[in-house]
């Protein structure tokens, strides 16, 4: 198998890359016609990349596309996949949730022009609801996928997902973390793009119409290749097996890392290093043939460790890692946590400082959505039986001191279907707020059935102008725009009541809630001002 | 040689500008380097944290063992505490004393300079006079970049051609003060620690600097190379 990253790169020059920005260069440099997003921490810089880059570093020209959400921002990708062309898709964890059904489906279908899908895991939280692992979802979509270890293979790698996936006729994964996402170095990339194949439009319009006819051919197809991707991820050049004694590390993506940093040039551990999966069993079997106890050290749940030990365990052979205790169950590794995993003794370090006042973000000084909060608080303050259900942004921050405003966030566009809950059961007054790139992104279609039935509740939509949370993207629909959505969805217009959160207009402000909040029905308050850091 | 520092204080203090100095003058040297940050949710007037390693071998891990920091730099005294038992046996906190208060519980700036100084080595900068006198309150990241530049192999006139890259969109005035600001951190973390090394204690040896005119420091500061010529 020839691949990219075994090439020589005879013209290559060092370029300073944050590990998504190493990425969206090799995207560009593999000749994509397009990339597709939509923001979300730790995934955001990739499409912000090659918005920047794609002038100075393509040949030709990209469509780079901030999406109304990771499904339709998916669904844009394989439509150019299809046509032929090179494209990119990027997305945090979460988001791979909301293009689920594109992302399973395209398994089967498969990809025509390379097809890269780029999801960025968050383990700790940093910026997260929840810690998911994406490699439950390449395994679950049966395709393959790589985990970079640094910001070098990161560009590598990248540039091989695109052949592979037009080798392969599928989408390849790439899962990243924070902290590879998030982390400069220099790395070395080629000094000009590759021009890919020219393909044109896929012939077999059959493969990709998904009636259950094709579908189960398709599924023959995809789960036949399983023992074929099995077999070149034991040959891929990013796993790497060096067995020498009896003690043994498996390790993969960036937790491989910690691994070097602890032992050292000079130790006696094998080791198995895993960047492409599906998890090459020969080289697992290899490992833990030749050794008696193995740590399996990974970056997000334990993915590959689980599956070493299955339900019967290892007769003979002691597997360490985040089940047993070796390793913290729960948030990212780190040099430290790896090097108590791995039995050496701690460093010598002082004491660390205790009971530190911790500082929290907060919303900004002058923030429209501190406004806000401070009339619905007020406006709200004598129900005994009110609910305010709250999106994802920077709105969210609602829910700490002094404002206590919100009482859930949960996903994207939650808030709305959650007020019909509640509503029905009985809930008043339920209310919920939703930022207005979250509303483009998942709260139209909620708002759809709330204004069917006309349920009891009032949603205030927070149009800020822009995508806040994620550092000031372009917002899909603001101003007039979200007025006209609204309506277009059926709310009555009379029923949409516009409010500038600003404190000269506390008392309107707390009034014009509280007449809509009154009202049998439901309603639509727009608190319309711009966020102050555009 | 491998230098490691982590560099902490609020969202908005320009803690990666420091990075961007430190990682761009390793690599101008031929180092390696890798520098971790964190970005969104953090980044909203938060605690915020970079790790810079900079190398002539391979690095591995992105971000700093604990017990290892070289350096650990604050542009605040809160938010050094936090980062403080990275630091290595022989390593030092280079902390700024100008409080950057946006929480109610706020401790006073005693108790945390106090705490400071119960680690076996320290600098304390006083980042807002420094900069100020450089010529603007902003650049007191650059004040304490040209600090923790005393313990990282790096001279200070390396930093001036990305000091220049990053500020040259303002004005040619802006890249001056942010040149002089990294000298003058330079040169109050070398009396600081010459007065501590001669037993006059945290606040004595702050006092000294303090009672040092605007126009010595500046005097100093003038000796170390001279700026736009290297650049
Ligand atoms: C499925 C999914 N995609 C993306 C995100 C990341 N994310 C969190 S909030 C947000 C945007 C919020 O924008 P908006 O609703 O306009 O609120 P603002 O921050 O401007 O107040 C994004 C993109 C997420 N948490 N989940
Ligand atoms: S960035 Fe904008 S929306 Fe977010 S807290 Fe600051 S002012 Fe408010």
């Amino acid at each position: 198998m020839t691949t990219l990253a075994t090439e020589p790169k005879t013209e290559s020059k060092t370029d300073v890359l944050l590990g998504d920005e190493a990425i969206a260069l090799a995207a560009i440099h593999a000749g994509i016609s397009g990339a597709f997003s939509y923001p979300g921490t730790p995934a955001t810089e990739i499409l912000e990349t090659i918005e920047k880059r794609a002038k100075r570093d393509s040949a030709g020209d990209v469509h780079a596309c901030w999406a109304a959400n990771e499904k339709v921002a998916y669904e844009e990708a394989l439509g150019m996949s299809y046509a032929g062309k090179r494209s990119i898709v990027s997305m945090k964890h979460v988001g791979l949730n909301v293009a689920a059904d594109p992302f399973m489906n395209s398994a089967l279908t498969g990809a025509h022009g390379g097809l890269v899908v780029v999801v960025a895991d968050d383990p700790s939280m940093h910026s997260s609801q929840n810690e998911q692992d994406t490699r439950y979802y390449g395994e679950f979509a049966q395709l393959p996928f790589y985990e970079p270890a640094n910001q070098q293979e990161a560009y590598d790698i990248t540039l091989e997902a695109f052949e592979e996936s037009e080798r392969l006729g599928l989408p390849v994964l790439i899962r990243v973390v924070t902290r590879l996402a998030h982390s400069r170095a220099n790395v070395q990339v080629r000094s000009e793009g590759i021009k890919p194949p020219a393909l044109g439009r896929y012939k077999n319009a059959i493969d990709w119409t998904l009636i259950p006819s094709n579908a189960r051919r398709r599924n023959v197809r995809l789960t036949g290749m399983n023992a074929q991707l099995v077999e070149e991820a034991e040959a891929s050049p990013y796993n790497m097996l060096a067995l020498k004694g009896k003690t043994g590390v498996i390790a993969s993506g960036i937790a491989t890392n910690y691994v070097y940093e602890n032992l050292g040039e000079d130790h006696d551990v094998s080791m198995l290093k895993i960047a492409r999966y599906p998890i090459p069993t020969k080289l697992v079997k290899q490992l833990v043939g030749h050794c008696d106890e193995v740590l399996v050290v990974e970056d997000g749940y334990p993915f590959i460790e689980s599956r070493l030990n299955g339900v019967l365990g290892l007769e003979g052979k002691k597997i360490k890692g985040r089940l047993t205790g070796d390793l913290p169950r729960t948030g990212e590794l780190n040099p430290d946590n790896v090097r108590v995993g791995l039995g050496l003794a701690a460093l010598p370090t002082p004491e660390p400082v205790d009971e530190l006042a911790g500082r929290p973000p907060q919303l900004c000084k002058g923030c429209p959505h501190a406004d806000f909060y401070n009339a619905l608080t007020e406006a709200l303050k004598e129900y005994d039986n009110s609910i305010v259900f709250s999106d994802i942004g920077c709105y969210t921050l609602g829910v700490l001191p002094p404002y206590s405003a919100i009482e859930s966030c949960v996903d994207m566009g939650a808030s709305i279907g959650m007020a019909r809950g509640a509503s029905l059961a009985g809930v008043h007054p339920s209310c919920c707020v939703i930022g207005d790139s979250t509303f483009a992104h998942s709260g139209l279609t909620p708002l759809v059935g709330a204004a069917r039935s006309n349920s009891n509740m009032t949603v205030f939509i927070l149009d800020n102008s822009t995508v806040a949370m994620t550092g000031a993207q372009q917002t899909m629909a603001s101003g007039d725009e979200v007025v006209d959505l609204v309506k277009g969805v059926g709310v009555d217009a009379e029923r949409i009541r516009i409010m500038n959160p600003l404190p000269r207009y506390h008392e309107e402000n707390i009034k014009l809630i509280q007449e809509e909040v009154e009202r049998e029905g439901l309603s639509v308050v727009i608190a319309r001002r711009p966020c102050i850091q555009i | 040689m491998e230098k490691n520092i982590i560099l902490a204080g609020v969202g908005g203090q320009g803690i990666l500008s420091i990075a961007f100095c430190i990682c761009n003058a390793a690599l101008r040297k031929g180092w390696n380097f890798k520098q971790s940050e964190v970005h969104g949710m953090s980044q909203r007037g938060g605690a915020v944290e970079s790790h810079v390693r900079v190398a002539d071998k391979a690095i591995h891990s992105d971000m700093v063992p604990m017990g290892r920091a070289d350096v650990v730099l604050s542009v605040e005294p809160l938010e050094v505490l936090r980062y403080a038992h990275f630091v290595a046996p022989n390593g030092v906190l280079c902390v700024s004393t100008s409080p950057f208060i946006n929480i109610p519980e706020y401790p006073s700036l005693d108790s945390l300079l106090d705490k400071v100084a119960s680690f076996p080595s320290y600098v304390l900068v006083d980042s807002k006079r420094l900069a100020k006198l450089a010529g603007s309150g902003y650049a007191e990241n650059m004040v304490m970049l040209g600090s923790a530049a005393t313990y990282m192999n790096i001279e200070v006139p390396d930093f001036d051609p990305f000091i220049k890259m990053l500020f040259s969109k303002k004005s040619e005035r802006i890249v001056e003060v942010n040149w002089r600001a990294v000298r003058l951190g330079a040169v109050a973390t070398q009396m600081f620690a010459k007065h501590l090394d001669e037993g006059a204690g945290a606040m004595g040896a702050l006092k000294a600097v303090e009672n040092l005119s605007d126009d010595i420091l500046m005097e100093q500061a003038e000796t170390l190379n001279p700026m736009a010529s290297t650049v």
